[in-house]
């Protein structure tokens, strides 16, 4: 039988703020020590009051913004109450019927997966248990430093088909994200969640199965992996005849698998309600028009421009434009090179790699010198490498270190003979027919003259050898 | 000189700035007073020797230099909800037993920077949850014009501290009237800032849209200045506005000219005593004779505010106290199982009948499937009678009626009825639902008890209320007196 796959996800990422949601603490890092981010307001300690931190909403309206989603005059704050011990305050402070934003959309491989809205909310904290669960542990522990870190939540639309596409709909939010400086969005340090909710329907049918949601996923192979196993499952319930339960799985790298976590089945009661602490916003809408407009291109359209006005291969250009420092530099080099292929390669196989950035006009000095043949490509690493390091500019580089290719086509042909005079075997072995010799005595030659132009003593070998 | 424990701020402040009494001797004065009174009157479940001691030096310090403002070296007393830093503050519940802040509240700090000096933390209902400081979770508070009767609450402590002479002013807090009632029984000024007027923030919230922070005096004038040194915008309470300090505003203009609402419904209310009723009609009339015109308004929708608050207060309070879980501070049962055994052994042992009555009709309000029915009406009651009020400020400048419909009753006759203490409440709340401004001030006596006149004004003019207050006070010659509480018979 066959199956459709259908999926949501909720994505939750930590916008890039200095502070947390509701109180002046530092976010904070991973690997901080317990308790060393928190103040009397996010522990919740009786009698303080939440104030919302406007960098968390300017984040969370750009990236509505970039998802192309409405946001309306009026938005809410509300209590989500319910009492664990990671949960100082007995609530989380989320949004519930009046969100942020609602219905936009992100392209992910020329398909609109729609966005239902983007919302804000405060991390709970982290509990550490010595023994197995909360209610088996002998001991646990309380780490808050998490709690009211700021977070937003940005829900999509059952429109995903697949295990690729969840991921592809994953990274192509995170170099949005990225892109529009919202957030750091790195999957190992927390920052971006991914919790996708699967079911899976007869290819011939419009009705929804029962869904599961998976948690504890932690890089994209891992979004991958979970959907994949998950798709796999459910179909194994079903067509050996049994239903697939409502639930949250949990996903576990160690063994591959996803394992059930909570029945959904009675679905619990948040008894949501207007955050009283909070009065309800009324956003600017000349801020929201200024962030509109402060909006730097979007990786898909900067995508599509690459293609299109430097003529590079989709692939490149998807490449590229999923890094906004990589898209500028590139795009400032090609135009003082000239070369839009070559550069393009500098960037995607020696600037992404290293991490680093060069200037613009140095990475294109490069590619000229690379490309005229005034030194060879491998010279042209170690002065890109150089150029990095130092900030020095690759013509003076090649001066002091005196690289320089060697052209001459006398000076060359000297080379090659000398080679062949000292590798007689070779000679005569290729001369009786054995030509893949030849790629011997090619490097015998670049042993000897690093700085040779390569294509020119090919040539001459070639023609010497005849 | 016991008349130091009657002074008004005015009064001590003149004498202090003259040198004629230190703020040493003025705190010394009050302590002796407590010594001898409190044992009776238990205003106070703890005493801040180490911060008065420190406070009435540094005022002193500050006087001899001539500097200080109105408020240096004034004794104040301070309700066991408002969070001090490394004093003891409980809310008047087992559950926080020994909780002992890292932080002092807004509101409180600014009284400090003004150099109050605080004496102590007084008695109040549990969470501020009842109208008899009966619900307390250590012991209840006795009026000191009768040690039978009870106090007011939920502020009763505050209220008896300042009426018995054990502190000059106090703080209090007001969620349905639980400053202004008080103020009302023990013969007080008591006043409930507009919602927003006062932060919050350090105040243990019980209903968070309803609750403010207020003083009790006993003159017009002393809760003015208290209510000037509090009142103003802070950052760290999201409801607070940004507006001008400007309470105290034509204080002493009189009500010449000036149109005064009787709600027709406030007077109809049930229960209400006719010697209540009797000495707010008196009142009225001296305003009347005091140059104001009287007139009658209606706010139609009083009989349903009870019932709308009562949705409202414990639904809110229901989610601001499920932070009492034993994990953090306070109270926690540890001989358990599992942590669900935790929460509800604390929270079974740690909170006290009312307000487990409260959190769980609170609860019921917030269900799914009865949020609509019972939280959303609720909602729309209360801006009905923010409607109500909206009007009758249109044909009048401000509200008089009684402030508590009865006088100080008998400790313990109303705590088997929960309703019958609820309607204690019901000339107070609809200041609550409609955010506004309100002051009871001291009208006279019914049955040898106080009874409290209220002054209710629109949103932000406390500069109307006090100067209606004001001007009766000026006019009556009531003025809030101390009584002198005997020992009962029965108790030593």
């Amino acid at each position: 039988m066959s199956w459709n796959v259908v999926i949501g996800m909720e994505i939750h990422v930590q916008p890039r703020t200095r502070t947390k949601m509701f109180c002046g603490c530092a976010v904070g890092q991973l690997g901080d020590p317990p308790n060393s981010n928190v103040c009397e307001i996010c522990l919740g300690m009786p009698g303080v009051l939440p104030v919302i931190n406007k960098a968390a909403v300017e984040a969370c309206l750009k990236t509505a913004l970039a998802l192309k989603c409405e946001i309306p005059i009026h938005t809410k704050f509300d209590r989500k109450n319910y009492m664990y011990p990671d949960l100082p305050k007995g609530y989380q402070i989320s949004q519930y019927d009046l969100p942020m934003s609602v219905n936009g959309f992100l392209e992910v491989g020329g398909r609109k997966v729609r966005i239902r809205r983007v919302h804000l909310e405060e991390d709970t904290g982290k509990l550490i248990h010595a023994g197995d669960k909360l209610n088996k542990a002998w001991e646990s522990f309380v780490d808050l430093n998490r709690a009211g870190v700021p977070l937003m939540e940005i829900v999509s639309e059952p429109d995903i088909r697949g295990a690729d596409e969840a991921r592809d709909y994953a990274q192509e939010l995170r170099t949005l994200l990225r892109t529009i400086g919202a957030s750091e969005a790195e999957m190992e340090k927390g920052q971006l969640r991914c919790e996708p909710n699967i079911s899976i329907r007869r290819y011939d049918s419009d009705d929804l199965g029962v869904k599961t949601e998976l948690k504890n996923i932690n890089s994209f192979r891992a979004l991958h992996r979970a959907i994949e196993f998950e798709i796999k499952r459910q179909i194994q319930v079903v067509e050996s005849g049994g239903t697939v339960v409502q639930e949250t799985r949990g996903w576990s790298e160690s063994e591959q698998r996803t394992f059930s976590q909570r029945s959904k089945e009675f679905a619990e009661d948040y008894r949501y309600f207007p955050e009283p602490d909070l009065p309800p916003l009324q956003l600017d809408r000349a801020w929201i028009e200024d962030l509109r407009r402060e909006l730097p291109e979007l990786p898909g359209s900067r995508r599509a421009r690459l293609v299109a006005q430097y003529g590079l291969p989709v692939a490149d250009a998807a490449l590229i434009a999923a890094d906004r420092d990589l898209a500028d530099l590139f795009e400032a080099a090609a135009k003082t090179s000239g070369d839009n292929k070559r550069t393009a390669n500098w960037v995607i196989g020696e600037v992404a790699p290293s991490g680093r950035l060069p200037s613009p006009i140095h990475l294109a000095e490069i590619v000229t010198l690379v490309g005229t043949g005034k030194i060879t490509r491998d010279q042209g690493r170690e002065v890109l490498a150089e150029s990095m390091r130092d900030g020095a500019s690759p013509a003076e580089i090649v001066a002091t270190r005196g690289l320089s290719q060697v052209s001459d086509p006398a000076a060359v042909r000297a080379t090659v003979e000398a080679v062949l005079a000292d590798n007689p075997k070779a000679v005569s072995d290729y001369r009786a027919g054995r030509v893949r010799v030849i790629d011997f005595l090619a490097a015998q030659i670049i042993k000897r003259a690093p700085q040779v132009d390569r294509a020119l003593a090919n040539e001459l070998l070639k023609e010497l050898l005849r | 000189m016991s008349e130091l424990t009657e002074l008004t701020i005015s009064e001590a402040a003149r004498l202090l700035r003259l040198h004629s009494i230190s703020a040493g001797e003025l705190v010394t004065a009050h302590v002796k007073r407590i010594e001898d009174i409190d044992p009776l009157v238990r205003a106070y479940l703890r005493f801040t020797p180490e911060l008065w001691e420190k406070q009435a030096d540094e005022a002193d310090q500050k006087l001899s230099r001539g500097e200080g403002g109105p408020l240096t070296g004034i004794p104040v007393a301070v309700k066991d909800v408002l969070c001090v830093k490394g004093v003891e503050t409980t809310a008047g519940s087992r559950i926080l037993r020994g909780f002992k802040p890292p932080y002092t509240g807004t509101a409180v700090g600014r009284l400090f920077e003004a150099g109050a000096v605080m004496l102590g933390v007084t008695n109040c209902d549990e969470f501020a949850m009842g109208s008899s400081t009966e619900n307390s979770g250590y012991f209840p508070t006795h009026n000191p014009w009768d040690l039978d009767r009870v106090p007011g609450g939920s502020s009763g402590g505050s209220a008896a501290a300042v009426a018995a002479g054990e502190a000059m002013i106090s703080l209090g807090t007001d969620t349905g009237g639980s400053i202004r009632q008080p103020a009302a029984v023990c013969g007080v000024v008591g006043m409930k800032p507009t919602y927003g007027r006062v932060s919050r923030y350090g105040l243990i919230a019980f209903a968070s849209s309803l609750d403010q922070i207020g003083p009790f005096a006993r003159s017009v004038e002393d809760a003015s200045l208290v209510l000037e040194a509090m009142a103003g915008y802070d950052p760290l309470d999201a409801t607070s506005a940004e507006r001008p300090n400007d309470v105290r505003r034509d204080f002493d203009k009189g009500v010449k000219g000036m149109r005064l609402g009787v709600p027709y419904e406030y007077t109809q209310v049930e229960g209400m005593e006719r010697g209540v009723a009797d000495a707010v009609d008196v009142a009225i009339k001296t305003l009347e004779k005091a140059g104001a015109e009287i007139v009658e308004v209606n706010l139609p929708h009083t009989d349903y505010g009870l019932a709308a608050y009562y949705i409202i207060a414990p639904a809110e309070c229901s989610s601001n106290l499920a932070r009492f879980d034993g994990v953090k501070y306070g109270m926690s049962v540890q001989d358990v199982d599992n942590i669900t055994e935790m929460y509800m052994r604390t929270r079974r042992e740690g909170f006290g009948t009312e307000v487990r009555r409260r959190i769980m009709l609170g609860t019921y309000a917030l269900s799914s499937g009865y949020y609509d029915a019972y939280y959303l009406k609720a909602q729309k009651v209360r801006t009905l009678i923010k409607r109500d009020f909206d009007d009758a400020f249109s044909k009048c400048d401000a509200i008089v009626s009684a402030t508590s419909p009865v006088v100080a009753f008998p400790l313990g006759s109303r705590t088997e009825n929960p309703l019958s203490m609820y309607l204690c409440d019901v000339l107070t709340l609809g200041g609550n639902l409609a955010g506004l401004p309100g002051i009871s001030v001291p009208c006279g006596m019914s049955q040898g008890l106080p009874v409290g006149l209220q002054v209710l004004a629109p949103q932000w003019r406390e500069d109307v209320a006090l100067r209606v207050a004001r001007a009766y006070e000026a006019a009556s010659g009531v003025r809030a007196e101390v009584p002198s509480p005997r020992s009962p018979q029965g108790r030593g």
